[in-house]
């Protein structure tokens, strides 16, 4: 099944925010901090005002009070975080950090007058690295908190001590979680237009969650929640870094009432890798229990999480997440976690791919090498002793999360077939024998997605949709979802159309807009089609039900004695006599022929509430080869079975699962965020932070099973983030296999050439 | 200080007074209007804003359009003609070789000089030929796949 969003896509008519053409637009960009950490002693903006063109400079003295603090959605009781200001106040705290905004008629004079503004800095020592900023000598982040301690949040399940004291083994593995930059190729940007007459904002912004931010942006620019239209009109990548509410949008919806003309903002490259949202960036201490026989008895943890300079959306549950999955597919007696959070003078950590959950499946399954290369176990055997059986599903862990289905067995023999297990061991030896580096990885993960029940969320965790067969017989599909690439325009039609047994041509789904969706909690966590799917299924058969009384009358029998099929409604036992969808629906709105009490129309809505999230799973294979002069990894053959419940495009799912991986690929070989010293960012464009190209990739061989959710209709459990998840492991565990033979049984992330050549010399060379 | 530039842009022919400093991707977007064509660094990496400039594929977000003056430039819009896909453009859609569809422009403007010069290339060829891309969303197999699929369908 094709996708239906391509031909704008692939004509070049397609729009994405900046290439919306507004009458009288005018133009923002900011002045950004160049300090990690410095007093403001004075700004200048005079000449900069003077330039011709320019319509207005403003500071965060005249901005601030006016366009309210941005919000973090999940704050932890007992958390300390400043306030968080649209622009900076007398002080900056990341390099990056907005400090001014200008706004001109052109984007060429705004950069020109950004050169014209003096901004007088005291520069002060930043706070960098998170476990330094633990200690007692270490200057603030931000000084009035008087800590760098964000917050504190523990988990813990069963009886540790008895777990530990039961334990033949103990091991400890102390693993990081390095930085990561999203880097969406669109960068982010907003246009916001003021209707003075319906005194309304209309903000469209490249953002995951239109509706989030109507929800969020009214009482901050100060207008009505239904004054405020939010669009995401053609969104360029996402990945989580668009799931925020960020400074620019704000003052951009500020700007625009306050001087009643349209502005744009477009974020540059620079920009984004400064002021956009970073992933990961975590330190854990592990220890875990084991049986000499490989029976993994408890896991300890203890989690540092440099959450950078403020809180944005979801920072705290990000590392939150890490916690709750680190026990992985397994049966856990005990596990402990402790996650401290940790200020710095860094851009902020929230959202990215995976969020938490590429951590967690990072530390289980590095762990399950370990303890298998400890003991001189099978890493295979050791990962199988501690699942639990297809029969013991829903499976609740030690911790309380209940996994709702899996057959994680079958989805890692399914694995091994693919990648040819026996074959690919004996390439292994023959390569081992004569001299090469060559390494098997393996990683069987469990996630969660589907985010999720409204208990556990801070805004409702419940998804929106509506159907509508309009008066023609033609379908139009809402969803409150908002897809950014995923493909959900063909993937809901796709629903609609099986459910209504009408062709899929006749169907259009509408996204993106609080207008026309009126509700939604977005796109992130892997949710949308289990959620938003869904919801769209319940509507439908609302509209099935509801139509079958229309059917009925038309038909002079009762909506008892009415069957649907194909698009067709027919008394039982006579399928000659049938009506189809393009006359009940001329019945249902010229309405001169209803049964008594039926209400005109064909339309129905629905809010899905999940009752539980979604647990997806899978077994990744990965062969590598380590160049033992440069370091260099090649990646020879990727096998991956995934489980993400029933599918509904199995295409769709392939390009997720392998975008997915090419972005761990990244993170494990090649990317990492990288502040020096002082908190300059030396990763700040393409030039310096390495992402993936088509060289980089290798060929796949891609696998499913297909165990259904319980916890919808449908039975989809999710698959945005699966490939992001399975994959940073089991290329991890692979390159530290190759290594193996030299004695290096652990190396920290990313695998550069360097890092290797340096674990490879540390162990006496290459000889 | 403005200087007076002539570029052909998929057939038309162009005239405006631009500011030397004005780059090409933006004379594309701005003055023609031609916003098909999209900037995701403006250091030349991203390839986002790929074009044809005389058959060749440049970089427009580091090229001036001063410098194009009395060049004829092919951007994504260009590439279908008379309603019908170009085999690129065919090849992403078939083969799924598109998510967000923001690097897609630029994508198929260098496959489609890959084509040009070796109509049927080796997937490492064609590898090779999109480095200079980047795709945050597809991995890339698929863009790999849709070009193979466009040489099958005779491209060139």
């Amino acid at each position: 099944m094709k996708r239906v969003e391509d031909p704008r896509l692939l004509k070049g008519n397609a729009t994405y925010v900046d290439d919306l053409q507004l009458a009288g637009v005018v133009h923002a960009e900011f002045v950004r901090s160049p300090h990690a950490n410095a007093n403001i002693r004075s700004i200048n903006t005079d000449a900069a005002k003077k330039l011709p063109g320019v319509i207005g400079v403003f500071t965060g003295a005249d901005i601030n009070e006016k366009a309210g603090t941005i919000p973090c959605a999940s704050p932890l009781p007992g958390g300390k975080s400043p306030v968080h200001t649209v622009l900076a106040g007398a002080r900056v705290y990341f390099v990056g950090h907005p400090v001014a905004v200008v706004v001109a008629k052109t984007r060429a004079i705004c950069r020109d007058a950004l050169e014209l503004i003096e901004v007088d800095y005291e520069a002060l020592p930043a706070v960098i690295d998170p476990e330094k900023a633990l200690e007692n000598d270490s200057p603030f982040a931000h000084p009035e908190l008087g800590t760098n301690v964000a917050f504190t949040w523990s988990l813990a399940g069963g009886d540790l001590d008895a777990a530990f004291k039961e334990a033949d083994q103990v091991l400890k593995l102390r693993i990081l979680h390095h930085r990561l930059t999203p880097m969406s190729i669109e960068p982010r940007g907003c246009a916001a237009s003021w209707h003075s007459g319906e005194s309304s904002l209309t903000l469209w912004t490249s953002t995951q969650i239109p509706h989030l931010l109507r929800t969020l942006l009214p009482g901050m620019i100060g207008i009505p929640e239904n004054k405020l239209r939010v669009v995401a009109p053609e969104v360029g990548g996402g990945f989580g870094s668009k799931l925020n509410l960020y400074s620019e949008e704000a003052v951009v919806s500020h700007l625009a009432m306050r001087l009643n003309r349209p502005i744009k903002w477009i974020e540059g490259r620079r920009e984004n890798a400064a002021a956009t949202i970073h992933g990961r960036d975590q330190i854990g201490d592990h220890e875990i229990a084991v049986k000499k026989d490989g029976s993994v008895l408890a896991i300890r943890a203890k989690i540092i999480a440099d959450i950078g300079s403020y809180l944005q959306l979801l920072t705290p549950a990000i590392p939150t997440l890490t916690g709750l999955m680190i026990g992985g597919c397994y049966k856990l007696k005990a596990v402990k976690v402790d996650v401290t959070g940790v200020h710095t003078n860094k851009m902020s950590v929230d959202a990215y791919r995976g969020a938490g959950r590429p951590e967690a499946t990072y530390i289980i399954e590095r762990l399950m090498d370990y303890v298998a290369d400890e003991l001189g176990l099978d890493p295979i055997e050791v990962r199988l002793k501690n699942m639990p059986a297809a029969s013991e599903f829903p499976f609740t862990t030690i911790t309380g999360l209940q996994y709702d289905s899996g057959n994680y067995q079958a989805a890692l023999q399914k694995a091994q077939e693919l990648a040819q297990w026996p074959r690919l061991l004996k390439e292994r030896d023959n390569a081992r024998a004569e001299g090469r580096l060559f390494g098997i990885g393996v990683s069987t993960y469990v996630e969660i997605c589907a985010l999720g029940p409204s208990k556990i969320m801070a805004a409702g965790g419940w998804e929106w949709g509506c159907v509508r067969i309009e008066i023609s017989g033609k379908v139009t599909v809402i969803t409150g979802t908002t897809p950014h690439g995923q493909g959900q325009e063909t993937s809901f039609a796709q629903i609609a159309a099986d459910r209504l047994g009408i062709p899929i041509e006749d169907i259009v789904v509408l996204r993106g807009d609080t207008a026309t969706a009126h509700f939604g909690r977005d796109t992130y966590g892997s949710r949308a089609t289990a959620l938003g799917g869904t919801a769209i299924a319940m509507s439908i058969d609302k509209i099935i039900e509801k139509t079958k009384t229309l059917a009925a009358a038309l038909l002079n029998s009762t909506p008892g004695e009415i069957e649907f099929a194909d698009g067709k409604f027919f008394v039982r036992g006579n399928e000659e006599n049938e009506i189809g969808w393009g006359q009940l629906a001329s019945e249902a709105y010229v309405a001169k022929n209803l049964p008594p009490g039926f209400e005109p129309g064909l339309e129905a809505s629905s809010f899905f509430e999940p009752p539980n999230c979604t647990f997806p799973f899978g077994t990744h294979i990965v062969a590598v080869e380590v160049d033992r002069e440069t370091g260099q990894v090649k990646v020879l053959k990727y096998t991956a079975v995934d489980d993400c419940g029933k599918q509904v495009n199995p295409l769709l799912i392939e390009g997720q699962v392998q975008g997915g991986i090419a972005q761990s690929l990244g993170a494990v070989l090649m990317e990492r965020t990288v502040y020096d010293e002082n908190g300059q960012l030396l990763t700040g464009e393409f030039m310096d932070y390495a992402i993936p190209r088509a060289l980089d990739i290798p060929e796949y061989a891609l696998g499913s099973t297909e165990t259904p959710s319980p916890s919808n209709l449908l039975g989809v459990k999710g698959v945005g983030e699966a490939g992001t998840i399975g994959a940073t492991p089991a290329i991890g565990n692979a390159v530290i296999d190759a290594l193996s033979p030299l004695g290096i049984h652990h190396v920290d992330l990313p695998l550069t050439p360097e890092r290797i050549w340096r674990a490879i010399q540390e162990k006496g060379g290459a000889l | 200080m403005n200087i007076s530039v002539k570029i052909r842009v998929n057939g038309v022919l162009y005239e405006a007074e631009v500011e030397p400093r004005l780059l090409l991707a933006y004379f594309l977007r701005e003055t023609c209007g031609l916003t098909g064509t999209h900037v995701g660094c403006e250091t030349s990496v991203c390839g986002a804003c790929t074009v044809l400039v005389d058959g060749q594929a440049v970089k427009s977000c580091t090229m001036f359009a001063v410098q194009a003056d009395g060049a004829e430039v092919t951007t994504v819009e260009g590439l279908t003609s008379n309603g019908e896909m170009h085999p690129v453009q065919e090849g992403f859609w078939e083969c799924h070789g598109l998510q967000c569809g923001y690097c897609t422009p630029g994508m198929m403007l260098t496959a489609v000089q890959l084509l040009e010069r070796n109509g049927s290339p080796s997937r490492d060829e064609i590898r090779h030929a999109l480095d200079g891309n980047l795709c945050r969303c597809t991995g890339y197999t698929h863009i790999i796949d849709a070009v193979e699929y466009a040489a099958k369908k005779g491209a060139a």
